[in-house]
């Protein structure tokens, strides 16, 4: 059950957090950024952070069960986009989002890590994020600037 | 995960064919890449001129094939497209790797003796 609607300046995303549906209602906002004339790299940009963050949701909001409700609203603004995400699934941790750190590289290449790079990759290209807990809903908004190389 | 191998004077030339390394494959790249490099040159270059997207579980997916090969190879990294070298700047990932612009910056002519 995807939904997906292009507005004057927004497109809305109506999904559950299937892999498949995830990745094809992705897709869908890729692509009207491309009718919009975004680069190929703010689209990449775009489309990593909120890989992301959808991950996260199907991961651990909703603790990979697949059927979960997602809302995701993105609007065009000057100079960028925000975004604004609703899920039914658990709270974050200790009602926060994870700090993302930056990971400790000088290791042997065998204690590399190999996790942990996805909220510290959304912290660096987000801005403005305010996670918020509304009664049974998780509500996570940021903006993102696109457009200035 | 489809991958091509090309044997370069002593190493193998990786080329990951697919445009995406995610959440969604990342475990087919690690088995992949741990396939096309068994009993082959110790140096081997992943050429990633095809993939303009990776995610963090990608990211680790790499790490974790660069550790695959740890001890019998040394994974050398060619061919960044723009979003996969801004995930490996921003996460200084490209400190870790050998990275090279492009397939011939990995196999420099031999010098003239």
């Amino acid at each position: 059950m995807i939904e997906t609607a292009s507005h004057a300046n927004a497109f809305t995303i109506r999904c559950l957090s299937d892999t498949f549906e995830v990745r094809h209602s992705l897709q869908a906002l890729i692509d009207d950024m491309e009718g919009r004339n975004f680069l190929p790299e703010e689209r990449g940009t775009v489309e990593l952070v909120l890989a992301e963050v959808l991950n996260n949701i199907a991961e651990h909001a909703y603790e990979e069960r697949g059927d979960g409700a997602i809302a995701l609203d993105a609007t065009y603004i000057p100079g960028g986009m925000t975004f604004a995400l609703v899920d039914d699934g658990k709270p974050m941790p200790d009602g926060q989002t994870p700090l993302g750190m930056p990971a400790n590289l000088d290791v042997e290449v065998n204690d590399l890590p190999e996790g942990g790079f996805g909220w510290f990759l959304i912290g660096e290209l987000a801005r403005d994020l305010v996670y918020e807990r509304r009664d049974t809903q998780n509500h996570l908004s940021f903006r993102m600037i696109l457009g200035e190389g | 995960m489809d991958m091509t191998t090309t044997d370069i004077a002593d190493a193998r030339l990786v080329k990951v064919i697919d445009s995406r390394i995610d959440a969604a494959v990342a475990i087919q790249f690690k088995d992949t890449l741990r396939a096309v490099t068994q009993g082959g040159p110790h140096r081997v270059v992943l050429d990633l001129s095809d993939v303009t997207f990776i995610d963090s579980s990608g990211l680790g997916a790499v790490v974790a094939g660069m550790k695959l090969l740890n001890g019998d190879h040394v994974l050398e990294l060619a061919c960044l497209t723009p979003v996969v070298a801004k995930v490996f700047k921003l996460t200084r990932m490209d400190t870790v790797f050998k990275i090279h612009a492009d397939v011939a910056a990995a196999f420099p002519p031999a010098q003239a003796s």
